[in-house]
């Protein structure tokens, strides 16, 4: 599946013989060993969820969030290095922010992704650049809707009902395909994506992780936010029960 | 004779009614240099894009600046969202220009469309660069003669033909009172599917209080009674 390079690898503007840019697939094999982000697309909204792998016991509960709110409708869940997945959000908020002084009205997602994609696609032109070492699954609601796009490193963004990044992706994307996510409400979404990052978790290889969740949606009144603790916490018990039934069988 | 190296300027009469969901906006036509009518058949409506036009009042040049740079900008936003284009936004655009070069600037614009979203929706966009979304706008000098006439007959849930005899009935009330305001009468209304151009000449517009009728003029007299020519 992997090749190595042997010298075609040394530069982001170096093409191999067979086409490939491999510094590019290497900035993303950065984000392939990753903690998980899953996002849904429900009938009334987004959800995202991240599997946030703790490095230490001494880390505060909650702190180095990996979603973040780009403006009041979207929001970006990050995988990879954490600290170009900041960059990447900085530049999010920043165009959303021009975008609504010029336009007056909240830049539609498409837009928005639009110009992330663009962003991150422009690291890996110059030779003096290195490409992002992350990938952003983004969601929001606007005018048209609740949508969802992931972007990776390499600069391509598309639309999606359903994403996962990280390390369990595969495991994550297979769970998705199950779900009838036309007919599911983001209430439901939750426990849902709950269930998938519980579920892809692997126990034996990685430290504890976190459930990070946020959505977008009727509910959130089009607003991306934290899942509410009541509603996190139902969909932890019913994931972690989901966990052991499958457990005793 | 310093008035024919005035500035133009549009005196004008515009106005932007929405109705059902529709839009209707209509303006006098008459152009002035001073007390000379430098154009007595202007369209002051201008196309921003197939589905948003903008009333134009104020001076002549600097409202046709405005509307060229904003109808770039439109068109570029249009190709990068890869749809049409929405009221607020043209709005917000004119707005942009007005407020930022307000120290320049002398335009008084009503901006009015339909899109899919929103439907039928006027913005006014006046001389310091404010934009508010009204439910009708009336701007311009002559419209200071209709401010009470609208407020009296102006309703909401109009059809298209009560909201267009509204409009050209206050118009041609601008016109016998504004020295500024004259000429014909040009309506565009916007909806869903096109735009539909109007035009009424003067002499289609109801006479108010002491506005004299036409008269026949002596030349037709003249032509009617000319005399065969002589054959030899």
């Amino acid at each position: 599946m992997s090749s190595i390079g042997t010298g075609y690898d040394l530069s982001v503007t170096t093409f191999s013989p067979d086409g490939r840019v491999f510094q590019i697939e290497y900035a993303a094999k950065a984000v392939d060993n990753s903690g998980t982000v899953v996002g849904i697309k429900c009938k009334d909204g987004i959800v995202i969820g991240v599997e946030k792998l703790i490095a230490s016991k001494m880390m505060l509960p909650g702190s180095n969030r990996r979603i973040h709110s780009v403006h009041r409708h979207s929001g970006m869940g990050v995988a990879g290095l954490a600290a170009d997945g900041r960059q990447i959000v900085a530049r999010a908020k920043s165009e959303a922010h021009s975008y609504e002084n010029t336009y007056g009205e909240p830049i539609p997602i498409k837009e928005l992704a639009d110009r992330v994609a663009s962003y991150v696609h422009l690291c890996t032109l110059y030779w003096w650049l290195r490409p992002f070492g992350s990938g952003v699954i983004l969601g929001g609601y606007d005018c048209d809707g609740p949508q969802l796009y992931m972007v990776e490193p390499s600069g391509v963004s598309y639309r999606y009902f359903g994403a996962a990044i990280g390390k369990g992706r595969q495991a994550a994307k297979t769970e998705i395909e199950k779900l009838k996510l036309s007919e599911l409400t983001c209430r439901e979404g939750v426990i849902e994506v709950a269930k998938i990052i519980y579920g892809v978790h692997d126990e034996a290889r990685d430290k504890t992780f976190e459930l990070e969740m946020s959505w977008v949606c009727d509910e959130s009144n089009c607003q991306h936010q934290k899942v509410p603790e009541a509603l996190l916490e139902e969909a932890k018990a019913a994931a972690k029960a989901a966990l052991e039934e499958m457990d005793a069988d | 004779m310093n008035d024919i190296n005035s500035p133009h300027s549009m005196g004008t009469t515009i106005i932007g009614v929405p109705y059902a969901g529709d839009v209707i906006l209509g303006a006098d036509s008459r152009t002035s240099t001073g007390l000379y009518a430098a154009n007595r058949d202007s369209d002051k409506i201008t196309q921003l894009t197939d589905n948003v036009y903008l009333c134009r009042s104020g001076s002549a040049a600097d409202s046709q600046i405005v509307s060229d740079y904003v109808r770039h900008f439109l068109h570029q936003h249009m190709m990068q969202l890869g749809q049409p284009a929405t009221v607020k936004v043209a709005a917000n655009l004119i707005r942009l220009l007005s407020y930022s070069n307000k120290n320049m600037l002398q335009t008084g614009l009503i901006v009015g469309g339909w899109d899919k979203y929103e439907g039928g929706k006027i913005y006014g966009i006046p001389l310091g660069g404010t934009i508010v979304e009204q439910p009708f706008a009336i701007g311009g000098s002559g419209s200071t003669y209709f401010y009470g006439f609208f407020d009296q007959e102006w309703k909401d849930g109009m059809t298209k033909d009560e909201a267009e005899k509204l409009v050209v009935k206050a118009v041609s009330l601008a016109i016998a009172r504004d020295g500024a305001s004259g000429g014909v009468v040009r309506t565009v209304i916007i909806n869903s599917e096109d735009v539909t151009r109007n035009f009424y000449p003067g002499d289609t517009l109801p006479l108010w209080h002491e506005e004299l009728a036409p008269q026949n003029s002596l030349l037709d007299i003249l032509s009617s009674a000319s005399p065969e020519p002589m054959v030899s």
